[in-house]
């Protein structure tokens, strides 16, 4: 965008002005606006553009890092044990930890974040309750993660909460388990859920809501038919984001995931016992291998945390998918705002 | 163009600008005072003057026309907000195969009179009702508010059809409540139909399965219209329905309206005078929530009784 100088006006002479042909301005062009104006437009262009750069800088380089080390062998292997990088093996397991957790935490989030959200917007009475619940979402938002995986452990080596992690021969619970861990991510997750659709929910007219009632529809079917469905990119959108920090989170893998080298299934009963059992993500396994863990193996480390961004990025464009396939709304061209 | 150094002649508007700010031309740098749209003549938009003709409906049509059954009847009917009063004390009959229309300046009461008709005010938690709703003789407090919004149905000002197809927009007024949701090959003749009696179905019987947002403004207004006769409405409510709309849709559901009152009993509020006039059986003229003057459209556009009623029509307020 090029910052012309802006249009001045001829020095008067003698009495009166002497004024140059009227130039037509039109403010369509931006050549023709306020220097402050012009400054301000060409901040957002440049704030925008580095946001750009800046993404597509790390995805080029960990691409080109990732490509250096990425090979078949390291995604289809187990890890182990060993004292040197030939013998450590791949790491399938936390890849496949990363999925998991990711799924089993916004299953939980989602439809908690979602149902919250209609309360608040649809219903929200007594004030004082919605009031209370919007605070309490804020604050598990504003919660550092490595203290809701704390308080998580907490949690969770209650004898209440046995069958949902591995209990050691005297009775005591440790509390570390997939389905643990998915719990507290889940919690992580809702604020990115609500968040996205309450302003969905918000920004339906009031007279979309009118006309179902005009016909003759109760509010919940009004929200079940017309709102729910209107809010669907909202609610991807926020699913998005809240599997982004899903993904990204390492507090939580460590304290309640145990981050052990392979899936470690507890118990008998099959599919259940990896949910109960212990493992690990791509986050902690890039930290274990970065020069800062135990590992350092940082070649894996590049390659795992480019298969992490792969996988985040995969996870978005499905949840995307599934939100769009099948709903033709209309609202589709616009992402943020439905 | 002003002389700036004569500083009390009387700015014209082209060089207005904020005060305290240093006359043209005493520094270099100084940005245009006022930026405005500069439009070349000869690409001017032209606004073509389109006069809607008279579609032998309305005030000429009135005179002659038998009035049909009455469908609701208002008896001493008052709403209020809070302690401020919308509608005061209006009786009012509604009949079928006629068009009533509500005119009067904003915030006269038109709109909430409408809304209490299917109890519509109800959603709003500081309105307060007075006095009696007949549909077919029966107080409408004493029906359930699903039941009574399929019989009264409305349309509003805005065209807000569903995020979903044409398809379903219809269809989702004719699913009924808690029961199975039949498939769409039993609703399909009835969506035809709908959407015939609106008058859209030529234009959009190819592609049902089009997302309804896609349509242009007056065809959504049209569906919407659609959607509230496909369950056979007895009354069909309009809150200013072609407010939103370019005057060739205007005309398009003005005749939709004309014609589908045969049906139908339909009360309409408009702010266009000219439109209560084209299409209007009998008309209602609102002031400050009282029912100043009700009558034939003929009736009230030429010989109104209240000076009130005269001021208006003549354009003295509003």
């Amino acid at each position: 965008m090029a910052l012309d100088a802006p249009p001045r006006f001829e020095g008067s002479i003698g009495l009166g002005p002497v004024r140059g042909p009227r130039r037509r301005r039109d403010p369509s062009h931006e050549q023709t606006w306020r220097l402050t104006d012009r400054i301000a437009l060409a901040l957002c262009w440049a704030a925008g553009l580095m946001l750009v750069a800046i993404a597509g800088t790390i995805v080029l380089y960990m691409l080109y890092r990732g490509l250096q080390y990425v090979t078949l062998d390291l995604l289809t292997t187990h890890p182990q044990p060993g004292l040197d990088q030939s013998q450590t093996g791949g790491f399938l397991d936390p890849i496949l930890g990363t999925v998991l957790l990711t799924v089993i935490g916004i299953a939980l989030a989602t439809p908690i974040a979602v149902a919250t959200a209609v309360w608040i917007v649809e219903y929200g009475r007594p004030t004082w309750l919605a009031r209370a619940v919007e605070s309490g979402i804020e604050i598990v938002a504003g919660t550092p993660d490595i203290v809701i995986a704390i308080f998580g452990l907490a949690l969770f080596q209650q004898h209440l909460f046995a069958p949902l992690s591995l209990t050691a021969d005297g009775g005591a619970v440790f509390g570390r388990s997939f389905l643990t861990a998915g719990a507290m991510m889940g919690l992580i997750a809702i604020p990115m859920v609500f968040g996205t659709t309450r302003e969905g929910l918000q920004a339906v007219p009031a007279h979309v809501r009118e006309a179902s009632f005009g016909l003759g529809k109760t509010r919940i079917a009004t929200i079940r038919r017309v709102l729910l469905p209107s809010v669907r990119g909202n609610i991807s959108t926020g699913m998005a984001l809240g599997m982004g920090r899903i993904a990204g989170d390492t507090a939580v893998v460590i304290v309640l995931l145990g981050a052990t080298l392979q899936l470690e299934p507890e118990g008998s009963v099959p599919g259940f016992d990896v949910l109960k059992g212990t493992g690990s993500t791509l986050t902690s396994y890039v930290y274990n291998n970065s020069p800062a863990g135990e590992g350092n193996a940082p070649e894996k480390a590049y390659a795992a945390a480019f298969v992490l961004l792969l996988i985040v990025i995969a996870l978005n464009f499905t949840v995307d998918l599934i939100a769009r396939r099948g709903s033709r709304t209309g609202l589709e061209s616009t992402r943020l705002g439905a | 163009m002003r002389d700036p150094e004569a500083p009390f002649a009387a700015p014209d508007y082209d060089d207005a600008r904020p005060a305290g700010r240093a006359p043209r031309g005493s520094g270099p740098e100084l940005p245009p005072p006022i930026r405005r749209i500069v439009v070349d003549e000869d690409v001017a938009p032209t606004v073509a003057p389109s006069r809607p003709v008279a579609r032998g409906a309305g005030a000429a049509d009135a005179a002659d026309r038998v009035p049909g059954p009455e469908r609701m009847t208002l008896e001493g009917l008052s709403v209020a907000y809070g302690d401020k009063p919308a509608v005061k004390d209006v009786d009012l009959h509604i009949r079928q195969g006629e068009v009533l229309a509500l005119i009067g300046p904003s915030g006269c009461g038109k709109t909430t009179l409408l809304r209490t008709l299917n109890r519509l005010t109800e959603l709003t938690a500081t309105a307060v009702r007075g006095g009696r709703i007949l549909l077919d003789g029966v107080d409408v407090d004493a029906m359930e508010a699903t039941v009574l919004r399929r019989r009264v149905s409305m349309v509003f000002q805005q065209p807000n059809p569903f995020p979903m197809s044409i398809f379903d927009n219809v269809a989702y007024a004719l699913r009924e409540q808690a029961t199975r949701r039949p498939r769409a090959s039993v609703l399909a003749p009835q969506v035809e139909d709908a959407l015939r009696r609106a008058g859209l179905w030529e234009e959009v019987k190819d592609d049902l399965s089009r997302p309804a947002l896609r349509l242009s403004g007056g065809q959504q207004q049209r569906l919407c219209i659609a959607r509230a006769i496909a369950m056979r409405p007895d009354v069909l409510l309009m809150d200013e329905p072609c407010s939103a709309l370019d005057p060739v849709s205007t005309a398009v559901i003005e005749d939709l309206i004309v014609e589908l009152r045969r049906d139908l009993a339909i009360v309409i509020v408009t702010h266009n005078l000219q439109q209560a006039h084209r299409i209007g059986d009998h008309v209602g003229f609102m002031y400050l929530g009282d029912l100043v003057e009700y009558g034939t459209a003929e009736q009230v556009f030429t010989r109104p009784v209240a000076r009130r009623t005269r001021d208006y029509v003549r354009g003295a307020f509003g």
